[in-house]
């Protein structure tokens, strides 16, 4: 048997490993906005396990609505990143440190 | 199912402003370069229309619409009037150094605006998810905003971090929303604080997600151990768009917190307001204490926001309505104290030369003695010089604390704005005491100038009769607050 | 003109003195603005004397009401109101005299100067600060005052200050002051918590007796009299602002100013803000023996200790600065026994002495084409008359000499203290009577140094390190074939005119301000636990007996001592050995036994004092107060500064970690109790 727990665990696990990716990456920025999109769905994970089990369907249409920001905020992401790229000629993670103190 | 059933009027300075902005979007398109001033003065209509619907609008009750997702109610009207005018009076200051940069360009009136949605949503959402979107809608507008300047290259690294950043806060705060959401079976503001009030929710998912919570507001507001992203952004966005970063917003990201703390999460006070405590004694600790060590001005200035956003969680954290109220005094005298100091840094600033290292504020006083006695008044106001209005609001955000027998809190806030007046203080022995280094003439359009002095002036006269303002604060949060 | 208008005008006059010259000094004129700013300050001298006469002549009523309501918050009003009694009279009349003579004499002093305007407007700024912190009725006045007396002095100095700046310069003078405002706003939020939640004065001590008893914890476990740490707190701010032991490192340093400056602020009001403050919360103090003791204590060693300093300086305005400093300690000493109205009475006639002693100074400075150095001084007798003459008055006053001012106001604090049963009233005695030896010792070797002898500044190497930055840079010092010369009438009027009271003021009021009715009501003793006022009060007969009965006591004789060691090394022994082993060979032997037993006597008193001085000068001051408690803070705050500054690395992965460790701290301080549970 599948219990909430069982979800939640996982999304607390797949939460973890984005925040691992974004701060133990220290190379690519790509790398961080993939691991912003995994907390997301983690999110929507705990969301859609939420809803299930209260048998309330609020929470699946937030999950909606959470996709549809995070496909805006990974196009206004990748933006930044080209313009970066322009800039500097690199998306190293480690490059980006002029800005400090 | 007809129109009046849906019962719009309380949304309707935000449906006009997006109508606005869209009309406005397309306008442009036609407009050439030269004839930019076109979609400014539009923006600025369209802000005083806001305006002006927002007051006609207003009743001194809670109205709610969109099934209860949407709340009007006076806190939201003060708020929202007052972000109307902050954002015209930015956009009157950043004019001509937009245009010397080459930045005065449809997006960032559009950008601007929606920004503005954005917040306006914010201050007036009653639901997660209308919370969660306008959040979302401000949070993509500024990220837009700081990278505007496309050939900057500390305008697209602050903005890299700027987004990174606010995009793990946001991940924060909604895994925190989805665990309050589990456990009280709602979404809606009200119910959640209802459902919480009958003891009905999980009290570990319950503290689980409030610290989710907390730490994405937190960043939101910029304060310890969640600021990082401040000094970074204020210093690399062009000083116009570091000043629409920190001034409206902090009124909507306060209100933001009041929706979700005080009336979602009100019943859980005595958790919230232990972390908010360890957030503002670090927020004000480390703000006021970096700051010292600070040789660029905007970068100065964002430790010290830093450390009024610690002031402002104080009133906050009382969770009294006296606390509210002096909370959002707080944050329309932090605003207003901005908008002065950064509305001086643009009108120093010119065609190549951008006025950010406070060895570019020396001898102020010998090359325009008017600028230099606005920004003495700016600087006095933020370090709690009587009878600026800074002074009072830190005299009633540390009465808050005092009334709920915090005195070491007040203590320790009262310690670290002395410290904090000797960085202030340093900007006024730029200014006054120092050999005159740039000897370039000051040019300012009239009206800026005007709205300078205006806000200026503001600060002085909020400083001798506050009473006011500060009655129409509590009287709003007394009205929108039912709990209270 | 009912006295509320009359109150309005006194503090108002010199701020619309101060506006108009402030803001339209540039298209009114050099001439103008002193018009104006001294035309402002005479009105309100000028009505003071009106109001002290009618305290005087009984006639005239004890005025408290507030003027204007500024808010009302949780139940407190916050407001203007004035509080007008003999105490507040007679502070108006100091406050605003001593102004007015400086306001004339800053015409002289400043002429030369491109900020003329600014300068008069800043300084009637000030009158009206310190004169609505004197007039004031309730805490929070007194706390805008008393905030506001310190910014106008900070810019003052800060104008003419011009040593190379550094990103940590200033920091420690605005330190130490702040320890004391931070002192003191505690105190008031104590008054504020405690005293029936009212903050005017009258309210405040109308509860204060059913607080006697009451004690708070502010470590948990440990009870503190209530009384007590408020007052103790509120004297930390007086600490602060009369620079005493060991708050008092800024106001040496403030000597960088322009004299007229010091003279005002540094001298007569400012720095008496703090014994004021005390005086008039006298019904407080009262209720606390220990805060009595500290206040003793702290007065004591600042009284002493400071006069050593003294004795070491060459810098002429730093020698009456230190004095000021150990006359600061005698009128806190007064405090201390609670003897408040000879406190105060010191107050009034040292703001007028010190006052003179510092314009004379001031005027020396000029005559020497702003060369500080007294050793490049000495014989301005001849050249500067009218300030030799009030200088001298000036000094004769400051130690004690019997008839003048200065001596009944001393000699009171010092039977004052004799008096007392406090436990630290012994220290104090002691400390007080050295006191006077110490300070007739370094105002008469000033007063050698520069009106007599030897005329050294044709001599005087001219570098520019030795003597202060006083205002000007364009010519240091005399050159080889210049004369000093006597300052213009617009310096010598106010010599003349403060030199009057300096003299007989004591004589005069001692009778009624300490023994009258004249303090009656205002200022409250406790006459079975402290009957030091009643004692004084039984020894006493007239001012005419108290003069002639000084010449049998030890302080005159003190003093005197100190006057003559002063005279032999300043002015016999430097020459005096020489000439005779030219000239008298004979003689050479006896003199030179005598000079022998100088030596002894030199080696015991001037050069121990010297010593003393020294030693308290480069350890106490320098090293300790200076370098470890006021410049090690400074040090803390801007290395805590680096270390916070470092933690910004500028890497995402930095800030994104610092937030995660922030929410796995809330995660881990809220979940442990829940777990363990």
């Amino acid at each position: 048997m599948i219990t909430l727990t069982h979800f939640l665990v996982l999304a607390a696990v797949l939460f973890a490993i984005s925040v691992m990716g974004i701060f133990l990456n220290r190379k690519n920025v790509i790398i961080l906005l993939m691991a912003i999109e995994l907390m997301l769905l983690a999110v929507n994970f705990n969301f859609i396990a939420f809803s299930h089990y209260l048998s309330d369907t609020a929470g699946q249409i937030f999950v909606f609505f959470i996709l549809t920001v995070a496909a805006a905020e990974s196009a206004i992401g990748l933006a930044i990143l080209v313009v970066l790229f322009r800039n500097l000629n690199t998306i190293d993670v480690e490059d980006l440190g002029s800005l400090k103190g | 199912m007809n129109w009046a059933d849906l019962h719009l009027m309380p949304a309707l300075p935000e449906i006009f402003l997006l109508s606005a902005l869209s009309v406005i979007l397309v306008l442009d398109l036609f407009v050439s370069d030269a004839r930019r001033g076109i979609t400014y003065l539009l923006t600025l209509l369209t802000l005083a229309v806001c305006a002006g619907i927002q007051i006609a609008t207003s009743v001194p009750y809670v109205t709610t619409t969109f099934s209860g997702m949407f709340v009007d109610d006076p806190l939201a009207d003060i708020v929202k009037v007052g972000m109307y005018g902050f954002t015209a009076i930015v956009l009157v200051f950043t004019r001509q150094y937009m245009a010397d940069r080459g930045l005065f360009k449809g997006e960032y009136f559009t950008l601007s605006l929606f920004a503005l949605l954005g917040m306006n949503v914010m201050v007036s959402a009653s639901h997660f998810l209308t919370l969660y979107i306008g959040l979302e809608l401000l949070s993509l507008a500024l990220y837009a905003l700081i990278a505007l300047n496309r050939d900057s290259t500390s305008s697209t690294e602050a903005a890299m971090k700027f987004f990174v950043l606010g995009a793990l806060s946001s991940g924060l705060l909604l895994y925190g929303m989805s665990m309050v959401y589990g456990a009280t079976g709602s979404l809606d503001i009200v119910q959640i604080g209802k459902a919480i009030q009958g003891g009905s929710g999980n009290t570990v998912l319950l503290v689980f997600g409030l610290v989710f919570i907390v730490a994405g507001l937190s960043f939101k507001l910029g304060a310890v151990p969640f600021h990082m992203w401040v000094p970074d952004v204020y210093q690399g966005s062009p000083t116009a768009i570091t000043l629409m970063v920190g001034a409206a917003p902090k009124l909507a990201a306060l209100v933001f917190m009041i929706r979700i703390l005080v009336q979602g999460m009100g019943p859980m006070v005595g958790d919230w307001q232990g972390m908010l405590v360890i957030v503002a004694v670090l927020s004000m600790a480390i703000g006021n204490i970096t700051a010292i060590a600070q040789t660029n001005i905007k970068r100065m200035l964002a430790y010290s926001t830093i450390s009024h956003m610690g002031y402002m969680l104080l009133g906050l954290l009382a969770g009294t309505a006296q606390g509210y109220s002096a909370a959002l005094f707080y944050a329309f005298s932090y605003v207003l104290m901005t908008v002065v100091g950064f509305g001086i840094l643009l009108a120093l600033s010119r065609a190549g030369f951008e006025c950010e290292r406070l060895e570019d504020l020396k001898g102020l006083n010998g090359r325009n003695s008017w600028y230099a006695l606005l920004m003495l008044l700016t600087m006095f106001s933020m370090t709690g010089i009587p009878p600026l209005v800074g002074f009072y609001a830190k005299l009633v955000v540390i009465q808050a604390v005092v009334d709920i027998g915090m005195f070491w809190l007040a203590v320790f806030a009262v310690l670290m704005s002395l410290i904090g007046a000797f960085y202030y203080l340093r900007v006024v022995k730029h200014m006054y005491f120092d050999e005159v280094q740039d000897t370039a003439p000051i040019v300012v359009r009239g009206d800026a100038k005007l709205v300078l002095s205006l806000s200026g002036l503001a600060l002085l006269v909020l400083g001798v009769l506050p009473q006011g303002l500060l009655e129409l604060c509590l009287e709003a949060m007394r009205t929108s607050l039912a709990a209270l | 003109m009912d006295m509320k208008s009359l109150y309005l005008l006194i503090a108002l006059a010199p701020l619309a003195g101060s506006i108009i010259a402030g803001l339209f000094g540039w298209a009114i004129g050099r001439r103008a603005a002193h018009v104006v700013t001294i035309l402002g300050v005479a009105v309100s001298a000028v009505l003071s004397f009106r109001v002290l006469y009618g305290f005087m002549s009984g006639q005239a009523e004890v005025f408290n009401e507030p003027v204007y309501t500024w808010l009302t918050v949780g139940g407190i009003d916050y407001s203007v109101g004035f509080l007008v009694d003999s105490l507040t009279a007679m502070m108006l009349v100091v406050v605003t005299s001593v102004s007015l003579m400086v306001h004339i004499y800053t015409i002289g002093y400043m002429h030369e100067d491109p900020g003329y305007q600014r300068f008069f407007s800043y300084i009637s700024l000030f009158t009206f600060s310190m004169l609505m912190l004197v007039m004031s009725n309730n805490f929070i006045q007194l706390f805008f005052g008393w905030e506001a007396v310190g910014l106008v002095s900070y810019l003052l100095i800060g104008f003419w200050f011009k040593r190379p700046t550094a990103i940590y310069a200033n920091l420690k003078a605005f330190l130490v002051n702040r320890v004391g405002d931070f002192g003191f706003l505690l105190g008031i939020g104590l008054v504020m918590a405690y005293f029936g939640g009212s903050l005017d004065y009258q309210a405040v001590f109308a509860a204060a007796p059913a607080l006697a008893g009451k004690t708070i914890q502010i470590i948990p476990g440990v009870d503190w009299s209530l009384i007590t740490v408020t007052c103790l707190l509120l004297f930390v701010g007086a600490m602060g602002k009369s620079a005493q032991f060991p708050l008092h490192v800024w106001l040496p340093d403030s000597m960088e100013g322009p004299t007229p400056i010091s003279a005002l602020i540094h001298a007569a009001t400012m720095v008496t803000a703090g014994i004021f403050m005390v005086a008039r919360m006298s019904p407080l103090y009262e209720m606390s023996d220990v805060a009595l003791n500290f206040i003793l204590v702290i007065g004591s060693i600042t009284a002493l200790f400071m006069g050593f300093l003294g004795i070491v300086q060459t810098d002429i305005k730093r020698v009456v600065a230190y004095s000021t400093l150990s006359q600061l300690g005698y009128m806190t000493v007064a405090l201390g026994v609670s003897a408040y109205s000879v406190a105060v009475f010191h107050l009034m006639t040292h703001a007028f002495f010190k006052a003179l002693l510092f314009l004379g100074a001031g005027s020396v400075i000029m005559g020497m084409h702003h060369d500080q150095d007294m050793r490049n001084m000495g014989g301005l007798r001849k050249y500067m008359p009218i300030t030799w003459l009030t200088s001298l008055l000036g000094s004769l006053a400051l130690i004690g000499t019997p008839f003048f001012s200065g001596f009944y106001s001393k000699d009171s604090i010092i039977e004052a203290v004799q008096a007392s049963h406090l436990p630290a009233s012994g220290f104090a005695s002691f400390a007080v009577i050295v006191g006077v030896f110490v300070t007739a010792f370094y105002s008469f070797r000033m007063y050698f140094l520069v009106f007599h002898g030897k005329e050294r500044w044709m001599e005087a190497k001219h570098g520019h390190d030795a003597h202060g930055h006083d205002d000007h840079d364009h010519h240091h010092g005399l050159g080889p074939n210049d004369k000093p010369h006597e300052s213009p009438w617009v310096v010598t009027l106010p010599l003349i005119l403060l030199a009057i009271p300096s003299v007989v003021i004591g004589y005069l009021a001692i009778e009624p301000m300490l023994y009258g009715d004249f303090f009656k009501n205002v200022i409250f003793v406790n006459h079975e636990a402290h009957p030091v006022m009643e004692e004084l009060a039984h020894e006493f007969h007239s001012a005419a007996g108290m003069g002639m009965h000084a010449f049998t006591t030890a302080p005159f004789w003190l003093a005197l001592a100190g006057v003559v060691v002063a005279w032999f090394f300043y002015m016999k022994a430097p020459h005096i050995p020489a000439k005779i082993k030219q000239t008298f060979a004979p003689v050479n032997r006896l003199l030179e036994n005598k000079y022998y037993l100088d030596e002894i006597y030199y080696a015991v008193f001037a050069k121990g004092s010297r010593a003393l001085g020294t030693f308290f000068w480069k350890i106490g001051d320098m090293l300790l107060i200076d370098g470890l408690f006021v410049n090690g803070s400074a040090k803390l705050v801007g290395a805590f500064s680096r270390v916070t500054r470092k933690l910004q690395t500028g890497f995402i992965y930095s800030y994104a970690t610092t937030m995660i460790i922030g929410v796995l701290a809330l995660v881990t301080i809220w979940f442990a109790p829940l777990i363990i549970r």
